[in-house]
């Protein structure tokens, strides 16, 4: 059967990781290739790079990153962040990524997602989505928003209607972020990651909230999550990959043991 | 010399890539003069059946591929590629494909359920593939080794005794096939770690002759 997927993403800025991040031997490690590199060898099945260069005329550093990556590792990894057209898309997937990920820019253009569906099929276009718990009301039903530019700004959306939406519109995958539990370390979304899961037939990967090997087993387990993404969890050397997997793996959850 | 037959099925230079990282320099070409005189060749592919088959036959690729099969140049297919090397295929409302083997390509179905739990599709992911019969393909994988697969549409071959390896989603699928010169997988060895660059690089040794 399909194994669940673990998923570290790598926050870049300027082409340089935004933290520093430190592993055993307190080596930091800045540069997003060899961070990849280590993940992959790790066990990761797939890597998210977040681009948050604030100035498009650099943007050329990232598309730079992604081909040396492509050289170095042969999983599947993705790009989002600062993808607003069809071009976007199309040079970050030439560089070698297998996907692109797009959030804000979608909420204003749905039609990107229609566009890079067409162009290079829905398989290499992921749906990121901020989301925050909120009063249900007449337009917000499902009691979840979506927000936008890094969970600053409302947008009105209902998120099981924007899932939806997206899924309709020919993305491949989403990736449901809440912003809620997003830092906390207290364990995913639950309520959220389910019911969207649930409502839509493609992938869904959890975002926001990893702190302990059990809240893997309950995303991807009780609330249906395809993929998980960590950040913290596994970049300051609290858990590895392995033992995240070992931990999965000894309560029944099916994940990938093959990677060396 | 290694050929990857280029017909704008999606994201070729990582096979290249890929072959370059073990150590074998590859050309991507839509030459058949190159094509035909290749040592071997990889028929790569991500995107749909019906365009796919279009922009081969636009370019009269379909018969290289028919050319270099029956000269016995060893030849990979690929996801997109192992499927358009079945007779036919569901998808675009039904394409005619190369019928370099007996079978067809289908769609996953609509309400696909496992276990009490709604299969996505695309069939995209990890999966488990389980050696049938031996393959120099395989040689030096193990047995319960995970590869990267991404697709809505399998092949079905009619011969059982093309399959090399299955797996599971929900159903059985076969997603190792091979025959004389010819092997296939449904899934991407390019995007499958180690595993992937092992079965790549048996390809880039393989002498052609089936087991």
């Amino acid at each position: 059967m399909l194994s669940r997927r673990i998923i570290p993403c790598l926050d870049v800025r300027d082409g340089k990781l935004t933290k520093g991040i430190r592993f055993q031997g307190n080596v930091d490690i800045g540069d997003p290739v060899q961070m990849a590199r280590f993940y992959y060898e790790q066990g990761a099945d797939e890597i998210v790079f977040y681009d948050i260069t604030a100035s498009s005329d650099r943007r050329d550093i990232m598309i730079d990153v992604v081909r040396r990556t492509a050289e170095e590792i042969f999983i599947p990894f993705s790009v989002g962040g600062g993808i607003r057209t069809l071009e976007d898309m199309r040079r970050v997937l030439l560089a070698g990524a297998e996907k692109v990920s797009v959030n804000s820019s979608a909420v204003r253009n749905p039609e990107i997602i229609r566009q890079g569906a067409d162009a290079f099929g829905s398989q290499c276009v992921v749906l990121g989505m901020d989301v925050l718990k909120v009063p249900v009301s007449e337009t917000i039903p499902c009691g979840y928003e979506i927000y936008i530019n890094g969970g600053r700004t409302a947008t009105g959306l209902d998120a099981l209607w924007w899932a939806k939406e997206g899924r309709r519109l020919g993305a491949g995958e989403l990736c449901v972020n809440s912003i809620d539990t997003d830092g906390t370390k207290e364990g995913y979304e639950m309520t959220l990651t389910r019911m969207i899961s649930q409502a839509v037939d493609i992938p869904v990967i959890a975002s926001g909230g990893a702190g302990l090997p059990d809240h893997f087993r309950a995303v991807l387990e009780e609330a249906d999550a395809d993929a998980a993404l960590i950040a913290s969890i596994t970049h300051y050397g609290e858990y590895t990959i392995r033992q995240l997997k070992e931990h999965l793996a000894g309560r029944g959850v099916k994940i990938r043991k093959t990677w060396e | 010399m290694i050929a990857i037959i280029d017909y704008d099925a999606g994201n070729l230079t990582s096979v290249k890539r890929a072959l370059a990282y073990v150590g074998f320099e590859a050309v991507i070409t839509r030459d058949p003069k190159v094509l035909l005189a290749a040592e071997r060749v990889i028929f790569p592919g991500v995107g749909a059946a019906g365009a796919g088959m279009a922009s081969l036959k636009r370019d009269g690729l379909d018969q290289v591929i028919r050319q270099v099969r029956d000269q016995g140049t060893p030849l990979m297919g690929i996801c997109l590629g192992t499927q358009i090397i079945f007779e036919s295929s569901e998808e675009d409302g039904g394409t005619p494909c190369l019928g370099l083997l007996p079978g067809r390509t289908i769609r996953f179905p609509e309400d696909h359920h496992s276990g009490g739990r709604r299969l996505k599709i695309p069939h995209m992911g990890w999966n488990q593939v389980r050696p049938l019969r031996p393959h120099p393909l395989l040689d030096g994988i193990p047995a319960e080794a995970e590869f990267y697969f991404v697709h809505s549409y399998y092949a079905q071959p009619a011969d059982p005794a093309l399959a090399v390896a299955e797996t599971e989603y929900g159903l059985t699928l076969t997603s190792v096939v091979a025959q004389g010169n010819l092997a296939a997988t449904q899934f991407h060895p390019e995007k499958s770690g180690p595993n992937g660059l092992k079965l790549l690089r048996n390809f880039c040794t393989w002498d052609g002759r089936d087991a």
